[in-house]
């Protein structure tokens, strides 16, 4: 099998990580925005680099993607440096930026064209990759419109697909869903997990706990430019601190029989009347193995009986004492609790 | 290997970046002038400022002041042209300062950062284009001029030499140009500075009155206005003025020469400054 006829993940020349960051360091004058971040993303993962607003995600995104050159440390793209070899990285690599970054003038097709041709490809190949990106990202119809008369979502999404035009094996996407509504970050996630199903590996930054627990296979949480935690999202819950059993009584008069049962087992409960629901702190699995098993014995009618691992914004909360907070005026609401049922968060549900 | 997968993977992998070479510089730069190009298409309304607002000058100028001013021996309609195409070269300054501080200021400078192509090519780009953007300008005032009476009486090659010479300076401008949208904020602030000040120079020449009327301190500034140096040669080479005055300022005596040496010694002050103006700009 020759390089040029396999899938993307199979060009990288070597089989060492997509992307590596070696204690990367970057100053403003006085102020550090990025503070000894190292990371590694193997081939055809998605690293979520998850933080609040001015955490340094933007600054080490454009260390990496050799539009920001590092006070210190390395980095490396499909085994290139950043700062010795910024051209190998450049052909590498597509990014997606926070800001805009189509022209507002140009049609979709038009977009397609201008970028692809500075990438450098033959007429042909751009008009065909095109008509196909237009077509997976469901833009056919509005290949010829201006870009102005785009929704943000379509932007969005044809942002995404102008990166694509050269097939980059790595992936930058800087808050690639801020601002778009509940149906148009799912609509996205879709579309990024076909990328990585295809081999491309992705970097992401992110404020929504949410997108990074969907997407990533592993997650760099940072915070005033330092590294607080990482791991997969399962480890960093875990690590976050109990699970909780929850579970949902049928009749409201026999919530205080269940609340007593479930104390005589469990250290604490919670209860919450209106929703008929009752909380205890759990180690795992066996304990609510063991709730199940008396609460099957007893006279009590459950609805639901589960183990709510905490969400990521428990676990930000627990690293950070703060909140991760959505950014505040760009009209984004917080996604939509149905798109995740996996993380139900208490705070949503209550 | 699935059939399917042998099929998508050979629909991919021509198009990988490894398989082909970057562009090379020309190629950046027609892409870059194309982009612009298409700008002009869609907003139609960005040539007025080489268009309908220079023609308004030339009839404002013609019908309003051209009672008024008196050239010994030639016609003002005629003397006036050589005046207001210079003005309009000079605000080549102005578009490629706008073009490029828009650009500057949205995520699309990081995009094109991002590919491998040299940062080069976006300056050669908005150039070129600025160029081509002013010289519809002229091409619409000649129009306009001839239709009022101008006439270029002296030939083909000096008729050429003189569009050359205006081409030059606004080649120089545009060094201006950069420095001044690598150097600004925001587009409005470009607009103001230049505008405070191109705007005046372009005036405070032999452009649209004879500088004879001017206080003398005046005078001499207006006749080593680079602008002056460049209407009086084509004023010369198109037939459409006298020559200078006996008692006017050096340049004016040689404005062909002169014209070329403003133009050199404004490139060379003002490209330095230009490119490190945008490579700042552009570096973080």
């Amino acid at each position: 099998m020759t390089l040029t006829s396999t899938a993307p993940s199979g060009r990288a020349r070597s089989s060492g990580p997509a992307i590596e960051a070696e204690h990367l360091v970057k100053r403003f004058g006085d102020m550090t925005a990025v503070d000894d971040v190292s990371f590694s993303v193997p081939q055809g993962t998605v690293l979520g680099l998850l933080g609040p607003n001015g955490a340094g995600k933007t600054t080490t995104v454009r260390m990496m993607t050799t539009l920001s050159e590092p006070t210190s440390g390395t980095a490396r793209v499909a085994g290139h440096d950043v700062v010795r070899e910024p051209e190998a990285v450049r052909r590498s690599m597509g990014l997606t930026g926070q800001a805009a970054t189509v022209d507002e003038l140009l049609t979709g097709r038009e977009n397609l064209r201008l970028m692809g041709s500075l990438y450098g490809l033959p007429k042909a190949a751009i008009r065909r990759l095109s008509d196909e990106l237009l077509e997976r990202f469901s833009l056919t119809d509005a290949g010829d419109k201006v870009i102005k008369d785009y929704s943000g979502g379509m932007r969005r999404r044809l942002d995404l697909a102008v990166s694509l035009i050269a097939t980059p094996p790595v992936l930058f996407l800087d808050e690639p869903t801020t601002g778009l509504d509940p149906r148009s970050r799912v609509e996205l996630w879709e579309v990024l997990r076909g990328l990585v199903r295809d081999g491309t590996t992705l970097l992401l930054t992110t404020q929504y706990l949410e997108e990074a627990d969907q997407l990533a296979d592993r997650i760099v949480v940072i915070d005033h430019g330092r590294i607080i935690a990482q791991g997969t999202p399962l480890e960093l819950k875990d690590q976050s601190g109990k699970a909780a059993i929850v579970l949902t009584v049928s009749h409201a008069d026999q919530l205080e029989a269940a609340r007593a049962l479930l104390a005589a087992h469990v250290p604490e409960v919670h209860v919450d009347v209106a929703a008929r629901q009752l909380t205890a702190p759990a180690d795992g699995l066996s304990d609510m193995t063991r709730v199940a098993t008396v609460f099957e014995r007893s006279e009590i009618v459950l609805d639901d009986l589960g183990l709510q691992r905490p969400s990521l914004d428990d676990v930000f909360l627990s690293l950070t004492g703060h909140r991760a907070e959505p950014p505040a005026g760009d009209g984004a609401s917080s996604p939509s609790p149905t798109t995740s049922p996996g993380t139900p968060s208490e705070e949503r549900q209550s | 290997m699935t059939d399917a997968a042998v099929q998508d993977a050979t629909r991919v992998a021509p198009a990988s970046p490894h398989d082909f070479q970057p562009p090379g510089f020309v190629r950046q730069v027609t892409t870059m002038v194309w982009r612009s190009l298409k700008h002009i298409k869609r907003q139609p309304e960005m040539l007025t400022d080489v268009t309908i607002q220079p023609v308004m000058f030339v009839l404002l100028f013609a019908f309003v002041f051209g009672g008024s001013i008196v050239i010994p021996g030639f016609n003002y309609r005629e003397w006036l042209m050589p005046g207001i195409m210079a003005q309009t070269m000079a605000f080549s300054a102005f578009i490629v300062a706008i073009g490029l501080n828009m650009d500057l200021g949205k995520g699309i400078i990081d995009r094109f950062r991002s590919l491998p192509i040299s940062r080069g090519s976006v300056l050669v780009g908005r150039s070129i284009y600025s160029i081509i953007h002013s010289s519809i300008g002229i091409f619409v005032m000649s129009l306009t001029g001839l239709a009022i009476g101008w006439r270029i009486h002296n030939g083909v090659g000096k008729a050429l030499l003189a569009f050359g010479l205006l081409l030059l300076f606004g080649f120089a401008m545009i060094w201006v140009g950069i420095l001044v949208g690598s150097s600004m904020r925001s587009p409005e602030a470009v607009n103001g500075l230049m505008f405070t000040t191109i705007f005046p120079v372009t005036f405070l020449a032999n452009t649209f009155a004879p500088t004879v009327g001017m206080a003398s301190w005046l005078r001499t500034i207006a006749e080593w206005n680079p602008i002056s140096a460049l209407v009086q040669a084509m004023r010369e080479l198109w037939g459409n003025g006298p020559p200078a005055l006996p008692d006017a300022a050096l340049p004016l005596h040689y404005p062909v020469i002169t014209t070329v040496i403003w133009s050199v010694a404004i490139t060379a002050v003002m490209a330095p400054l230009a490119v490190r103006a945008f490579i700042r700009r552009t570096t973080d």
